[in-house]
């Protein structure tokens, strides 16, 4: 299915210039492995740094710099040169890495409610977890504190914006509090990433959310 | 270890250059004229990229060896439908920004498989090249401040209202032809696998 939900170009902008947090960056790189339209914008960004790189001013390199590159090439690895090839199952390529490449290794950690998560990244700007929720059911309404994005990766989850499927990117902000509930086919499996700790709206969520961490 | 920064301040469009030539050479035959010739042109340029970002003279001098030794050994996955010679050694060199003097750990999306030239059109390598000379061109034109963003956001220093900034850059051109091959190629992959 075509992706309808596609990410900003500010955060493309963000991703294509090592701006971006890596949490966020899982999920740029996990979408334009998805979706050529925001494939095209960010290799449009690349086409400006080739732009920058043939036109800034040049450096002097050192005069044995080119018989030292020739050293580095003779003592090189051909593993090195692996292709990240197109996934084969619902974890996109750039996240093998985050389970040591296949997706039996995950560790996850039940939530509650069904629901269980498996943290990514948890850094001081921002975390991604994958989160699995069962069939229909509904994660607490919050809020959030700066940026959240979700994107599907099985099934999918509706809230009250939109209906989000495989590839689809939500973003949420201080303006949005929302309810997501899965879809009722199977389970849906999304990577999430935030900037900072959600705010719940409801007390036992808010009780909750020390230990979910969502 | 002298250094020197050549002051070159006019923004030049890069001619129909023969760098895809120098890396099919790299790739096919492990061509080190080629691989000099190459190394002559974008390892100056690499270097200042990776000083600019913040890299010591040292940190900035083995980053462009590495970097171009990197560009030696996936000269094979080149593909000038996809990317000119510059863009993809941009790349290159950005990833190695990220990795050694910016500490950023940006997981990167999958590649698209490539197909050779045999199998398509020389021309639209060309058009690709083209377009990126009219950007490289729309780029010269730009007020000075905004061709200054352009280099900032690049070199990692921009704040979050300048990157908003950056978007409003023309790049529509390049992203339909670069669209354009990304729709020819799922053709291609399609029709393979039936």
């Amino acid at each position: 299915m075509k992706t309808k939900h596609h990410i900003p170009n500010e955060i493309l902008t963000a991703y294509a210039t090592g701006a971006l947090p890596e949490a966020f960056s899982i999920i740029v790189a996990c979408h334009v492995s998805m979706c050529d339209q925001c494939r095209s914008e960010v290799e449009a960004l690349d086409t400006l740094g080739g732009v920058l790189i043939d036109n800034q001013e040049i450096a002097e390199i050192n005069l044995n710099s080119f018989e030292k590159t020739m050293q580095l090439i003779s003592k090189q690895n051909k593993k090195d040169t692996e292709v990240r090839k197109t996934s084969k199952d619902i974890y996109p390529t750039p996240l093998k890495s985050y389970f040591g490449g296949s997706s039996s290794n995950i560790k996850w950690k039940s939530v509650g409610g069904g629901v269980k998560q498996s943290i990514l990244v948890n850094d001081k700007q921002a975390s991604a977890r994958l989160l699995s929720i069962p069939p229909g059911a509904q994660l607490p309404d919050h809020s959030h504190k700066g940026l959240e994005m979700t994107m599907v990766l099985q099934g999918s989850f509706s809230d009250e914006v939109d209906s989000f499927y495989r590839g689809d990117v939500e973003l949420g902000d201080d303006h949005l509090t929302h309810t997501p509930k899965a879809g009722m086919k199977e389970h849906c499996i999304c990577i999430a990433a935030t900037q900072a700790p959600l705010v719940f709206n409801s007390w036992i969520p808010k009780l909750l959310q020390p230990f979910i961490r969502i | 270890m002298e250094q020197k920064l050549v002051s070159d301040d006019i923004m030049k469009i890069t001619p129909l250059n023969n760098w895809s030539d120098c890396l099919e050479k790299i790739s096919k035959n492990k061509d080190e004229e080629a691989f000099k010739k190459l190394f002559e042109y974008f390892a100056p340029r690499v270097k200042s990229f990776l000083l600019k970002s913040g890299g010591s003279e040292n940190q900035a001098e083995e980053s462009t060896q590495e970097a171009l030794a990197t560009v030696w050994q996936k000269a094979h996955l080149f593909d000038p439908l996809k990317a000119s010679a510059s863009t993809w050694i941009f790349t290159i060199a950005r990833n190695k920004q990220l990795d050694a003097i910016r500490k950023i750990n940006r997981p990167e999306p999958e590649e698209l498989p490539w197909m050779s030239l045999e199998q398509s059109d020389a021309r639209d390598a060309i058009i690709l090249q083209e377009e990126q000379n009219s950007l490289a061109l729309a780029v010269s034109k730009l007020p000075k401040k905004q061709r200054g963003l352009i280099e900032k956001a690049f070199y990692g220093d921009l704040s979050h209202s300048e990157i908003a900034d950056i978007t409003k850059l023309p790049l529509g051109t390049v992203k339909s032809r670069i669209r354009l091959s990304i729709d020819r190629l799922r053709r291609e992959l399609g029709k393979k696998l039936q």
